[in-house]
């Protein structure tokens, strides 16, 4: 038995009333099994970024329940939500949102010290963080030393330093060119397969194409789900990938 | 492919399994996408349509070897080849003309073909970048696998919106 990491029913937010009432999230039914990486993609407006912040508890739902670990969480006062961020949930954001004064290695120990890590354990999972990230000749350098491929692989060390049961992207090649994206998703794909709980919303199909499950968002719904299941790629998968006529 | 060969000859005369070498070598991980027999086909093609030639070379303890070599007018057909600027059709205009005549006779609906249509672009997606993240930095092939997950991209978006359009319009006879 797969244990589910997080199991949402009936999550609905809606802004405003009466005419003017908007259905941000419209009653999105979705389970989450560890390891399983999910993204939830559609166009802008279509509530996919409100969904990530309900499940990281920065908004708070209209209705319905979420579930994370099999403990209830959406009645959480914010002070008991931002005590489960640190712990279960790691973040990672369109804008890196990293501390400029800090250096790379100091940004990651950052969530471990708020958690109640020792200093050296936390600098102990820095350094071995941006080793994993491939960074480790960059720690000592400060965000602005950084391109933006490298800012965001800090960030991904950063969500990562409290070991989460679940870790949330929005939009997270959002602000690279393509080869600092291909830096980013080689980095969320090796994530992918070492087993790390993944949702990540985005307009993107390459960052959607990571992921083994693909759920479509429209006006607030879920509205189609794809399964990609991983395997290595044949010769001929790769002819139609790229237009090649199949060999006779 | 006949303009490929034919260029890859400006360089000198040379062989079927060295043309096959430097073809694979550009093709990265697609390496074995063309093979030894279309090669030759190629080169049988081009010499009927007299833009190569190729005479028997004797080799010390081997079999002969062919050896092809470009014409005049395979050089002239390689530099027009060179200063083109053609551009393979976007795929676009056949499936949107799919869409409309099976929304006219009511044969599906054009929303959920779109959709199925962006699936099977989203798996194609899937496999060249899988592809392209295994390939190491700075490898021309990386180069090509980039250029088809641009067009994926481009395509599964606009299926997005060939669906958006579609959806509650339905059949034809509504």
């Amino acid at each position: 038995m797969t244990e589910n990491v997080l199991a949402v029913r009936g999550l609905t937010k809606t802004y405003g009333t009466g005419s003017a009432l908007v259905r941000a999230v419209d009653g999105i039914d979705l389970t989450v099994q560890a390891g399983q990486t999910v993204s939830v993609m559609g166009p802008s407006g279509c509530g996919k970024s409100t969904l990530l912040y309900l499940l990281g508890g920065m908004e708070r739902a209209t209705a319905g329940e979420i579930v994370l670990a099999g403990r209830r969480v959406d009645g959480l006062s914010q002070g008991a939500w931002a005590r489960l961020r640190r712990h279960a949930i790691g973040f990672v954001f369109q804008a890196f949102h990293l501390v400029d004064e800090l250096t790379a290695a100091e940004n990651v120990e950052l969530p471990a010290l708020l958690g109640g890590t020792s200093p050296k354990l936390a600098r102990r999972k820095a350094s071995e963080l941006l080793e994993r990230v491939g960074l480790a000749d960059r720690a000592g350098h400060l965000p602005a030393q950084l391109s933006g491929g490298q800012k965001q692989r800090v960030a991904v060390a950063r969500a990562l330093v409290n070991e989460p049961l679940l870790v949330l992207a929005d939009e997270p090649t959002g602000n690279l060119d393509s080869a600092a994206t291909t830096e980013v998703l080689r980095l969320l794909d090796r994530l992918r397969s070492a087993g790390q709980t993944l949702v990540m919303v985005t307009h993107e199909s390459r960052v959607a194409a990571i992921a083994d499950r693909l759920m479509s968002m429209r006006d607030g719904a879920i509205v189609d789900e794809t399964r990609l299941d991983r395997h290595s790629p044949t010769v001929d998968d790769l002819m139609a990938g790229v237009g090649l006529e199949e060999r006779s | 492919m006949q303009d490929v060969v034919l260029a890859l000859l400006a360089k000198g005369p040379s062989h079927g399994y060295e043309l096959r070498q430097r073809l694979s070598a550009a093709m990265g991980p697609l390496g074995s996408a063309f093979n030894a027999g279309q090669i030759y086909v190629t080169l049988g093609r081009l010499e009927r349509a007299g833009l190569v030639t190729s005479s028997e070379v004797g080799q010390a303890f081997r079999p002969d070897r062919r050896v092809y070599e470009l014409t005049a007018s395979g050089h002239e057909r390689v530099a027009a080849w060179v200063a083109a600027v053609d551009w393979p059709r976007p795929a676009p205009t056949e499936f949107y003309l799919k869409l409309t005549a099976v929304a006219v006779a009511g044969l599906a609906d054009p929303a959920a073909l779109a959709d199925a249509q962006r699936r099977e672009l989203l798996r194609r997606l899937r496999d060249v970048q899988q592809a392209l993240l295994a390939e190491p930095d700075g490898s021309p092939a990386a180069l090509l696998l980039e250029g088809s997950v641009l067009q994926l991209q481009a395509g599964i978006r606009w299926l997005e919106m060939c669906a958006g359009f579609w959806t509650g319009r339905g059949q034809a006879n509504d």
